[in-house]
């Protein structure tokens, strides 16, 4: 499924695989708007964000390559989301206790 | 591989990983600033959890669906585009990529009925109709008009890059050994992608 070229360092991920991943988001947009119809009071928002981060995760994994690219690229994802979770986090707090 | 010998002789610098590394960091900065809507969007929504909700019923779900699918596939062909020029197909390429582009065009039409239905309303920033409703509802428009109009400009300029793409495959600048701008660009589209997932159902699915 994956090929090395030890130069440049390129992956080949098969058609297939990017197919598969394709039709589970558009699987987990159609629950995403089912879910939306069903009233599950403070869970919808909570639910749609999950499955949100779900699709984002395939997306980057798969779609952008994350997966089989090198391990410093994980390590620049990481730091950027938990920049932005320190960003949300630090304006709740501030915005919670005013 | 095959190809090693040719690049050495060629003595042509090529740093694949860095250019990628590099495209990640300028995504990196749009993340920072959709970022700071989305946080603004965040306060707002839980100052005003009503009127947030009465303003998405004027949500049309069904095109919000549509181009949900549209950019997904759209992201789809992307992909398959970078995967065949890696498999040195350059037709099949060339399709996908003409076929992402086409997607992209689709997606904005859509985009423009539902503005142009949400502002034959009267439904827009600064307008009479908009102003006379509780400050949630402006808050919400506001951010609505904001954040789907930035990313729709996003979509324009994500095409705009893959047009040139399509050129460079076209006159062989970009080929199977020598790709990664194909594959920045489909970077930058897929971020534009992944915007949209948390779009979507932040201002079309409030029940």
């Amino acid at each position: 499924m994956e090929e090395h070229n030890k130069e440049s360092s390129h992956h080949i991920i098969d058609y297939g695989t990017y197919v598969f991943v394709w039709l589970l988001l558009v699987g987990l947009t159609s629950l995403t708007v089912t879910i939306a119809g069903i009233n599950l009071g403070d869970y919808t928002l909570v639910v749609a964000m999950f499955i949100a981060l779900i699709k984002a995760s395939l997306v980057i994994a798969i779609f952008m390559h994350i997966k089989v690219e090198e391990p410093i690229f994980k390590v620049f994802i990481a730091i950027i989301l938990i920049t932005l979770l320190v960003i949300f986090i630090l304006t709740f707090a501030d915005y919670s206790f005013r | 591989m095959v190809s090693n010998n040719s690049s050495h002789t060629t003595h042509r610098h090529r740093d694949d990983v860095g250019a990628k590394l590099g495209m990640w960091l300028f995504l990196f900065t749009e993340l920072l600033l959709f970022g700071g809507m989305f946080l603004a969007y965040a306060v707002y929504r839980m100052k005003y959890p009503q009127q947030f909700h009465l303003s998405a019923m004027e949500m049309n779900t069904t095109i919000g669906t549509i181009n949900t699918i549209i950019l997904l596939t759209s992201s789809l062909t992307m992909v398959l585009s970078i995967a065949a020029i890696q498999k040195k197909n350059k037709f099949l390429s060339i399709i996908f990529l003409v076929s992402t582009l086409i997607l992209g065009v689709l997606f904005l039409i859509n985009k423009y009925f539902e503005w142009g239905h949400e502002i034959s309303k009267g439904i827009y920033p600064g307008s009479e109709v908009l102003l006379s409703k509780d400050n949630g509802e402006i808050l919400y428009f506001g951010l609505y008009y904001a954040m789907t109009g930035l990313h729709g400009l996003h979509v324009i300029i994500g095409m705009i890059v893959l047009l040139f793409m399509l050129v460079f495959i076209i006159n062989d600048n970009i080929k199977w050994d020598d790709y990664v701008k194909l594959e920045n660009s489909g970077l930058y589209w897929h971020l534009v992608d992944i915007i949209w997932i948390f779009l979507f159902p932040l201002f079309y699915l409030i029940q």
